[in-house]
């Protein structure tokens, strides 16, 4: 398995760190952990854990240190696309990076 | 008439007559409309929940579903190493139940499972690791389990031909497991399907589980490939796959499936008379009784179904095994394969009810589940019969998370792919 970084291109596995689940969202910083436990009991320890394509984090530790969201098939190890978390992020909030 | 029972005489009595008299390990089931319980996974956990719910609460209605065939998934894709060197008041008493039942279980099902008790030896490289390694060898002998610190001679002299003077990791020592050894993975699954199959339990291979059907919140059954199949509870047994499964009945697990790669090398003569495993990197080898190196490391540590793994993590285990025993350098691989592992958060495993009534799930064994397996089999035999934990399992809950009350044998954290 290969990742293709949108900086640095091609690299093998070996280069990235594993951050899994790129969906999970932590609540808010004024969640109550008295009120909404299970709000924060889904973000820290709940997952879909999908058979089929996965949204993740990877981390390029060894080359441009950039966060990556990774759509990958977890039943091929098939990647669809790579795409730098800032980006997404920005995107997601509707402004720009 | 076929022959059933195993022994010396039947044997014999077989080998006189050209072995056409034995009669089959289980029978080819077909679904019947319902049963009393139903069990998710005809792996080694589902297959020893089956038996032992027969064998301890008979007169029950029994299938075991299996979407494949008994023996083709993680029951024989393991290393087959058994232990209970576990540290967590959670954990030990229920994995030192495994062991006795493992001592016992031969005789117990009628089926040599080849169980050798030939010691599992962790190998410490620092001080740390040393002090580590004492903290849990007394927290076995307090369990009542057996664990000897061994020093840089004694493991010398017990394997002479280890790395000892790496600079990196020199070999300060080893805490031993005298007890631990390995069993014949394939036997288990087919020696707990015979059992179960003789108590009258339905083994349904090629039988696909599809839905979980729910009838004003309790599970009445399952949607399979082969129809409807009734049932009084459902036990979801299906390690790599829970997620998948318990998905079915809108349950979200604290579970990622991860990939395990392990290896088998060409046949040696004997030489690694115990199972050694590597302190200062991940790494562990036996030797199986047709002089095969078994041995695995790492999961490849990102969610996957795929039963393959990648590169990076064969380089790391070969590494591992070069700075331990630098003399199977020149060794030849036969096999390698990958598994699925039911990665929990907290790397401990779930035995417990469900929110759903009448649906129970035993999942999150991470890449520890073989050596659970009669445990296993015997504490979701008993949840399932009668609904409350079994006194060795009352930490597996599934609502742990939520309480904080995590069983974090190794100290990660929520972060299933380090454990």
């Amino acid at each position: 398995m290969r990742l293709t970084c949108p900086f640095c291109g091609s690299r093998g596995l070996e280069e990235f760190t594993y951050r899994g689940d790129a969906l999970v969202r932590r609540p808010a910083a004024d969640t109550s952990l008295q009120t909404d436990a299970q709000a924060w009991t889904d973000y820290v320890y709940l997952r879909d854990n999908p058979a089929g394509l996965h949204s993740e984090l990877w981390y390029h530790g060894v080359g441009c240190r950039s966060w990556l969201v990774v759509t990958r098939d977890t039943r091929t190890h098939r990647v669809d696309d790579v795409r730098a978390a800032s980006a997404v992020a920005a995107e997601r909030s509707g402004g720009a990076a | 008439m076929p022959t059933d029972r195993y022994s010396l005489f039947s044997l014999l009595r077989e080998g006189l007559r050209g072995n056409t008299g034995w009669k089959a390990a289980w029978r080819k089931a077909a679904p019947a409309p319902a049963y009393d319980y139903v069990i998710v996974g005809g792996g080694g956990h589902g297959l020893a929940t089956a038996y032992y719910l027969a064998r301890r609460y008979g007169g029950l209605r029994i299938a075991v579903v299996e979407k494949g065939w008994i023996g083709g998934g993680n029951v024989g894709r393991n290393t087959t190493i058994v232990r209970s060197n576990y540290l967590l008041p959670g954990n030990e008493p229920f994995y030192e139940c495994s062991m006795k039942l493992w001592e016992g279980l031969e005789q117990d099902i009628n089926y040599n499972a080849m169980v050798s008790q030939r010691g599992v030896l962790n190998l410490f490289h620092n001080d740390a690791q040393r002090n580590a390694y004492i903290r849990r060898g007394n927290g076995m002998r307090l369990h009542g389990v057996d664990a000897e610190l061994l020093d840089a001679t004694a493991v010398r002299e017990k394997l002479p031909f280890l790395n000892f003077d790496d600079a990196r990791f020199p070999i300060r020592g080893g805490l031993l497991q005298p007890r631990g050894g390995t069993v014949r993975h394939d036997a288990v699954a087919w020696g707990y399907a015979r059992a179960a199959d003789r108590l009258g339990v339905d083994i349904i291979e090629n039988c696909e589980v599809t839905g979980i059907r729910i009838e004003r919140g309790r599970a009445v059954g399952v949607e399979t490939s082969r129809g409807f199949v009734g049932a009084g509870k459902v036990g979801l047994a299906c390690a790599g796959n829970s997620s998948r499964v318990a998905a079915m009945a809108g349950l979200r697990l604290p579970i990622e499936s991860h990939v395990l790669q392990a290896f088998v090398s060409e046949g040696l003569k004997p030489f690694i008379d115990c199972v050694v495993t590597f302190g200062a990197g991940h790494f562990y080898i036996s030797q199986s009784d047709k002089g095969g190196l078994v041995f695995g490391g790492d999961i490849d540590g990102y969610n996957s179904y795929a039963q393959r793994g990648n590169l990076p993590v064969i380089e790391d285990v070969c590494e591992g095994g070069m700075a331990l025993m630098p003399r199977i350098g020149r060794v030849r691989l036969l096999r390698h394969w990958g598994g699925l592992m039911d990665m929990s958060m907290d790397g401990s495993p779930i035995i417990d009810r469900t929110p759903v009534d009448g649906l129970y799930l035993n999942a999150g064994w991470c890449y520890g589940g073989f050596k659970a397996t009669p445990a296993s089999g015997l504490c979701f035999a008993h949840l399932l019969a009668r609904d409350e934990p079994h006194p060795v399992a009352t930490a597996y809950r599934l609502d742990r998370f939520a309480r904080g009350a995590v069983i974090d044998e190794k100290g990660m954290g929520a972060q299933p792919n380090l454990h």
